[in-house]
């Protein structure tokens, strides 16, 4: 589904990310565990090309992306629900569901819509209401149905569960979990790293730009080192 | 806390003593090829003194008094109301507007000469605000640059009539496209900027034009401008009292009528009419098309705008665009409506004004940007009589608004989507 071999990326002189390749097989669930700064947010923004990649190939489906433009990109099947969730918070939820399917047929949009709120019924009794105002598990549950209206097969989270109640990290993963059983393929990048590694079928850990680990999520729990750095001993 | 009011308010005072005293205290009176200086009689220093006194007083009892201003009544008093339901209140709306807009078709017919002309010109600035909003208020892309366009657009229009001889209704489409053209042509190199950066940029574009306007003598005539452009013609019926042109016919002549300088007047002003209000309709039809929503998702949120495949190069390069092209078609009907340009038509000054309706107005909003097109061009007008208080009165006029009224005079009631629900 999604593969990038040997990937490095630069801001500016700055490299980034130190030759990554990452494969994600469709209908999978993998996760991408690191401590801050590993370089996690980089490199899901080197799939959605911007930053573009440096040097390195990136595959979507079998076809090159390296070099596509953000929104050519985008709009090929894959989807991102950005870090910080980045909602439009001056638009309506259903706005802002709309946004998501901005290349869709009316049609196509309120069949997708009326998904989202069986997902999240939450969003329904919120429908008309400014997404701002909503609590942050609120806000995190339109930015995945958000990126749910362009029916992506792939669909990329970057830390889902930032600044949310434990109960409410709870209720996102459950989620995702649902997203895999309709056939779309997951690509997580958390903190969060125990429920991460717990979802995912295989799991890879970055550090400094570079990929240290990667094995399935259950093995990568049991793994001491993880243990250590990342769950806490 | 009151003492270091009162110390904030001495600092305050003795700054406007210092600043006022010289400028205003003392004259420079030229006596043959000297320049003697002498001091203000005794009353403009009072009055220099009561405004350090009054300045010392507003610092330090400032609290109460911005606090009393907050508490006025609020100046829409039906907004606390229940909303009206939204099908019957677009059709209210839709009446009323439809209502006024006959309104101002009759008019003309009943007024003095001079407040039809007052009235073209709030129409072209009506324009010109409902074109900038698109830029500012729903692309939220900040254009100090704005009036760059309305050159275009003028001398456009100036520079064919004088050297092809075109007439105004050709002029029009040609203007506004080569203003659109502009627009799109500056859009390119601010892609990648936003906010203070942009500002600086369309700053520094309007500026480029206006400069090259004044220094090119040899095709826009530099600081001359350029004269004799035009009346716009009915049909190939020309409004002066003798037909200029071999083919046309007068418009008294025509309708057998007595020759009278306010036919041309009242023309001019009902073309703006209808630009005005072709122009408010078709930028609310593109407010609601997808693209007026990609406008306002890349104002809310850049990143996530892109995340979702929207373009940043096609949603901004079109906002420009057609923020331009109105900008050209207020230029044209300007040039008409002088008959003479100059490069001094295009200063700054204009860009900070249309950029202040809009605000005013509340960013986004059509009907806001209206009245306050109407409010900012007719205020200095009315205030004419305190003669060089007017810009006083002016000033002190948006202060106000913005303390009292920081989101505008009608903010931008968002266009809901409906979307049927599949039963």
């Amino acid at each position: 589904m999604l593969v990038l071999e040997d990937v490095h990326t630069h801001y500016g002189k700055i490299e980034a990310l130190h030759g990554v390749s990452v494969e994600v097989k469709k209908g999978e669930i993998v996760s991408l565990i690191g401590a801050n700064g590993a370089g996690k947010t980089t490199l899901l923004m080197t799939v959605c090309g911007n930053p573009q990649a440096s040097s390195g190939r990136i595959f979507l489906e079998g076809r090159e992306i390296t070099r596509e433009p953000t929104a050519q990109i985008m709009r090929s099947g894959i989807a991102i629900v950005p870090e910080g969730r980045r909602i439009f918070s001056g638009l309506t939820v259903e706005e802002n569901l709309h946004m998501g399917g901005f290349f869709n047929t009316k049609a196509e949009i309120r069949k997708s819509i009326d998904h989202v709120y069986e997902l999240f019924p939450r969003l329904q009794e919120r429908e008309h209401q400014r997404a701002g105002t909503m609590s942050g598990g609120e806000q995190q549950m339109l930015a995945i149905g958000r990126a749910l209206m362009s029916k992506p097969r792939m669909i990329i989270l970057d830390e889902p569960s930032l600044g949310l109640a434990p109960l409410v990290i709870k209720q996102i993963f459950e989620i995702i979990g649902q997203l895999r059983e309709e056939g779309i393929t997951v690509f997580l990048v958390e903190q969060n790293a125990h429920q991460a590694l717990n979802l995912a079928d295989r799991g890879y850990v970055l550090e400094t730009g570079k990929i240290r680990l990667h094995d399935t999520g259950k093995n990568l729990l049991e793994n001491p080192d993880v243990q250590n750095a990342y769950l806490g001993g | 806390m009151a003492a270091n009011n009162f110390r904030h308010a001495l600092f305050c005072a003795i700054i406007t003593l210092i600043i006022s005293y010289p400028i205003i205290g003392f004259n420079l009176e030229a006596q043959g090829i000297d320049v003697t200086l002498t001091g203000a009689d005794a009353s403009t220093i009072v009055m220099v003194l009561l405004a350090a006194v009054i300045v010392f007083l507003f610092q330090m009892f400032r609290e109460q008094i911005m606090g009393g201003l907050k508490s006025l009544p609020h100046p829409l008093p039906q907004s606390s109301k229940e909303p009206m339901a939204e099908n019957r209140r677009a059709k209210i709306e839709s009446w009323v507007l439809t209502g006024i807009v006959v309104l101002a078709l009759f008019w003309p017919f009943f007024v003095s000469r001079g407040a039809v002309d007052l009235a073209t010109l709030v129409l072209i600035y009506i324009m010109l605000a409902l074109g900038l909003n698109v830029v500012v208020g729903l692309a939220g892309l900040l254009d100090l640059g704005y009036v760059a366009f309305y050159a275009v657009g003028a001398y456009t229009f100036a520079l064919l009539s004088q050297y092809v001889g075109i007439s105004f209704w050709l002029a029009l489409p040609i203007g506004a496209l080569l203003a659109a053209l502009f627009g799109l042509v500056l859009g390119f190199p601010v892609l990648r900027l936003r906010g203070d950066y942009l500002a600086i940029v369309t700053l520094g574009f309007g500026e480029i034009i206006r400069i090259l306007l004044n220094n090119w003598t040899t095709l826009t005539g530099g600081p001359n401008g350029i004269g004799g452009i035009p009346d716009p013609t009915l049909f190939g019926m020309e409004f002066g009292r003798r037909v200029k042109e071999e083919g046309n016919t007068s418009f008294h002549e025509t309708f057998g009528i007595a020759y009278s300088g306010e036919h041309k007047v009242i023309f001019l002003y009902l073309i703006a009419l209808v630009l005005a209000v072709f122009t408010a309709l078709v930028i609310r039809r593109f407010m609601r098309m997808p693209v007026g929503r990609a406008w306002e998702a890349l104002r809310e949120d850049e990143i996530a705008a892109r995340s979702l495949g929207l373009s940043r190069t096609a949603v901004k390069l079109s906002a420009f665009t057609i923020g331009a092209f109105f900008a050209g078609f207020a230029g044209t009907v300007f040039a008409s409506k002088q008959g003479f340009i100059s490069p001094e038509s295009f200063v700054f000054l204009e860009s900070a004004i249309i950029l202040a309706i809009v605000v005013l107005g509340g960013m986004g909003s059509q009907i806001g940007v209206v009245l306050a097109a109407i409010a900012v061009t007719i205020l200095p007008e009315l205030a004419r009589e305190f003669s060089e208080y007017r810009m006083l009165i002016f000033g002190a006029a948006m202060v106000l608004m913005m303390v009292w009224r920081p989101q505008g005079l009608m903010p931008m009631r968002r266009i809901h989507i409906e979307l049927k629900r599949q039963e």
